[in-house]
């Protein structure tokens, strides 16, 4: 009988070290929030947390709660929470989960780390919309909730070059958030303790590409799924010389990797690009997918969205400017295209998976023609599954992994 | 290999199942189609044997086995899978050796496929999630008009005054059907409107190419289906002599050029 291959996914030894690292991280959140030592702010994973870091906030990222919702399969039950007061099932299924949470009083942080209950209460909220609007939307209702300030950045959209005037605007926002955050920190906005964390941050960002990069190598040693959890220093730690220390450690580990020749996938045949979000749900189960057919997803936009390489401590506030709107997401569809073309370039990519992610419009690239325009330029093949990043209901395992199953076949037979 | 050597494909879908025996030349010697029911390994079985029988041979002949299908894992006696849209793809160039659009209707996919004239695949598509303009939608919708799905194509085909439907949705298709049926629209003509929507949808999934290639249970079922297609397409279109079988053929084919190429 044709069963189910066992896959055996390679685990990497530095992925304790990350999971220590993450573990820390929300247990001084958790002190700080229970003893007021520190004020507790909530950034968006794309947003200034250089600014706050600097003002000596400790940060959280509910996005990053989020995707824990999703990646302990918790959100299907909340979602329908905050659908009920008013928060639509067709936006954002990482606001719906994480405000359902909120609604029910349940958080995989409870789960997970043991004396938790749930995220820190805020002492101020801060958005930045080159993501989307809905961090926007998301935010002012804890800034209700909790009744504190929501700051933010409104960042522009389909942007084709990155131009003086965005630089000015955005900085200028930056800027302007001060004065609120030097009243909730009780403390004075000092400039150089900006650029230092603007350095470790820069140093971060380098560390984390080098990291990605190694995804080059034949075999690859790192897969898109390792990629999603090992890159929660670089959202939640960037700006810190912790952070840096666990991505070195990451770094020789991949290395020495590449050095043997050893895959993340036993005989990687075929490499593939992921564009969009993970489905948070089914990081496993996709690992498992694509190894068992002999193929390593092994690069992607969604963790390469965490490089800040226009990060400059000599021109703080501009360079921050720069890095937040240079990125993929706030970019226009010729700027995309020419970043997914050196993508495929640089990884020596045999085909491209789309995830049309039904709730996250920003991040799904593949419904204005992209792919087709990428195939007739580039000869690499697509495909494109529906799903969802959160919302295990939009999904289909079965269509998904049929789906899957004969794009390897077809890379198969064109080889 | 033995002259007497045979290749089966078993494509256990999710309504049917489907089992064809070849020869080493590819000569379709012998066929089964059953409801694929719930235990779809003992239902595998029964066609193998049924089809092993209209081809005069034990099981003893069977040289390989390959499957496909929704249900590919649970066929005890093969030794390889490859999916629907590979085995579709292969069982319909074997017929038209040239560059297609391959138009697959089944009980609860469509498919869109694109092959070069060497048979390569270029591109597929899968319908969404939802079953709507599926064979599904069909079976739906038959007990609800109280006509028994084998009826429906030639009620189709007596439609003088098709009604247009013109949701995406199943349940809001049964909606509309219902309001037809209150404004005393004939039952033909809304048999019609409801094919009408199946032909639109999988049509609309993908461009189609010079050569167009209709296969699946749906369409062996209802052949005006191919008819209204090729209204709609404004050019003839080719359809397989077993257009349901076109999956078990592919898998078999596949079996046949798997002989002396190692496993994956
Ligand atoms: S980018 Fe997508 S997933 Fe992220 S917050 Fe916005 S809508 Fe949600």
């Amino acid at each position: 009988m044709t069963e189910e291959k066992k896959v055996v996914i390679k685990k990497l030894n530095s992925a304790k070290t990350i999971g220590k690292f993450m573990a820390d991280y929300y247990y001084g959140l958790d002190h700080a929030a229970k003893t007021g030592e520190k004020k507790v702010a909530w950034c968006t994973s794309v947003g200034p947390a250089e600014i706050l870091r600097a003002m000596d906030f400790d940060v959280y990222f509910p996005e990053t709660h989020s995707a824990m919702i999703g990646a302990t399969r918790m959100a299907a039950d909340l979602i329908p929470k905050a659908n009920a007061v008013g928060y639509s099932p067709d936006i954002c299924s990482y606001l719906t989960a994480d405000i359902g949470g909120y609604l029910e009083g349940v958080s995989p942080l409870a789960k997970a780390f043991e004396g938790i209950e749930g995220p820190p209460k805020p002492d101020v909220l801060v958005f930045n919309t080159n993501q989307c609007r809905d961090v926007q939307d998301w935010f002012s209702y804890y800034g209700r909730e909790y009744n504190v300030p929501v700051v933010g950045v409104h960042s522009y959209k389909g942007v084709e070059e990155v131009e003086d005037a965005h630089i000015q605007s955005i900085s200028e926002q930056m800027k302007e958030m001060i004065p609120t955050l030097e009243e909730v920190a009780g403390k004075k906005f000092d400039i150089d303790r900006l650029r230092e964390v603007l350095a470790l941050s820069r140093e971060c960002s380098d560390l984390w590409k080098e990291v990605l990069d190694t995804g080059a190598a034949v075999p690859s040693p790192i897969t898109f799924f390792d990629g999603t959890t090992l890159m929660g220093p670089a959202v939640v730690g960037r700006g810190t010389p912790e952070t840096n220390e666990v991505y070195r450690i990451l770094l020789a580990e991949l290395k020495e990797r590449v050095a043997n020749g050893e895959g993340a996938v036993e005989d990687e045949r075929y490499r593939i690009y992921w564009d969009g979000m993970p489905v948070w749900g089914r990081l496993s189960a996709h690992a498992k997918l694509f190894a068992g057919l002999k193929t390593n997803v092994l690069a992607s936009t969604y963790c390469n969205s965490w490089i800040f390489s226009a990060l400059d401590p000599a021109e703080p506030f501009e360079s921050m400017a720069r890095a937040y709107t240079e990125l993929f997401i706030v970019r226009a569809d010729e700027p995309k295209e020419s970043y997914i073309k050196n993508m495929l370039d640089f990884f020596k990519v045999d085909g491209i998976i789309y995830h049309d992610a039904k709730t996250c419009p920003a991040n799904t690239n593949c419904r204005y023609g992209m792919p087709q325009r990428l195939q007739e330029e580039t000869g690499i093949p697509f495909l494109v599954i529906n799903g969802d990043l959160n919302d295990l209901r939009l999904i289909s395992d079965e269509q998904t992994k049929t789906n899957v199953e004969a794009f390897i076949e077809q890379l198969a037979e064109s080889k | 290999m033995t002259g007497s050597s045979l290749f089966v494909g078993v494509d256990v879908g999710a309504s049917r199942t489907k089992a064809a025996v070849l020869d080493a030349q590819k000569h379709l010697l012998g066929w089964a189609v059953e409801k694929s029911g719930i235990d779809f390994s003992a239902t595998a079985d029964r066609c193998l044997q049924t089809a092993l029988q209209m081809a005069g041979a034990d099981a003893a002949a069977v040289s390989k086995t390959f499957s496909t299908g929704y249900g590919r894992k649970n066929v005890s006696y093969s030794q390889d899978t490859r999916t629907e849209i590979g085995c579709h793809a292969k069982g319909c160039y074997h017929y038209f050796p040239f560059a297609i659009t391959v138009i697959d209707i089944g009980g609860q996919d469509n498919k869109v496929i694109k092959l070069d004239d060497a048979g390569r695949r270029i591109s597929f598509k899968m319908n969404r999630k939802c079953a709507a303009g599926t064979g599904a939608f069909l079976e739906e919708m038959s007990p609800r008009l109280d006509i028994p799905l084998e009826a429906m194509d030639d009620l189709a085909r007596r439609s003088t005054d098709m009604v247009k439907l013109g949701s995406f949705c199943t349940v809001f298709s049964a909606t509309e059907v219902l309001e037809n049926i209150r404004n005393g629209r004939k039952v033909e003509d809304i048999v019609k409107g409801l094919f009408y929507s199946v032909i639109k949808r999988v049509m609309e999934m993908d461009a189609m190419t010079e050569k167009v290639v209709m296969t699946g249970g749906v369409v062996a079922n209802n052949p005006y289906l191919v008819i209204m297609a090729e209204e709609i397409l404004g050019r003839s279109i080719l359809v397989p002599e077993h257009p349901h079988l076109t999956g078990a053929i592919g898998a078999a084919l596949y079996a046949i050029e798997d002989i002396g190429e190692t496993h994956r």
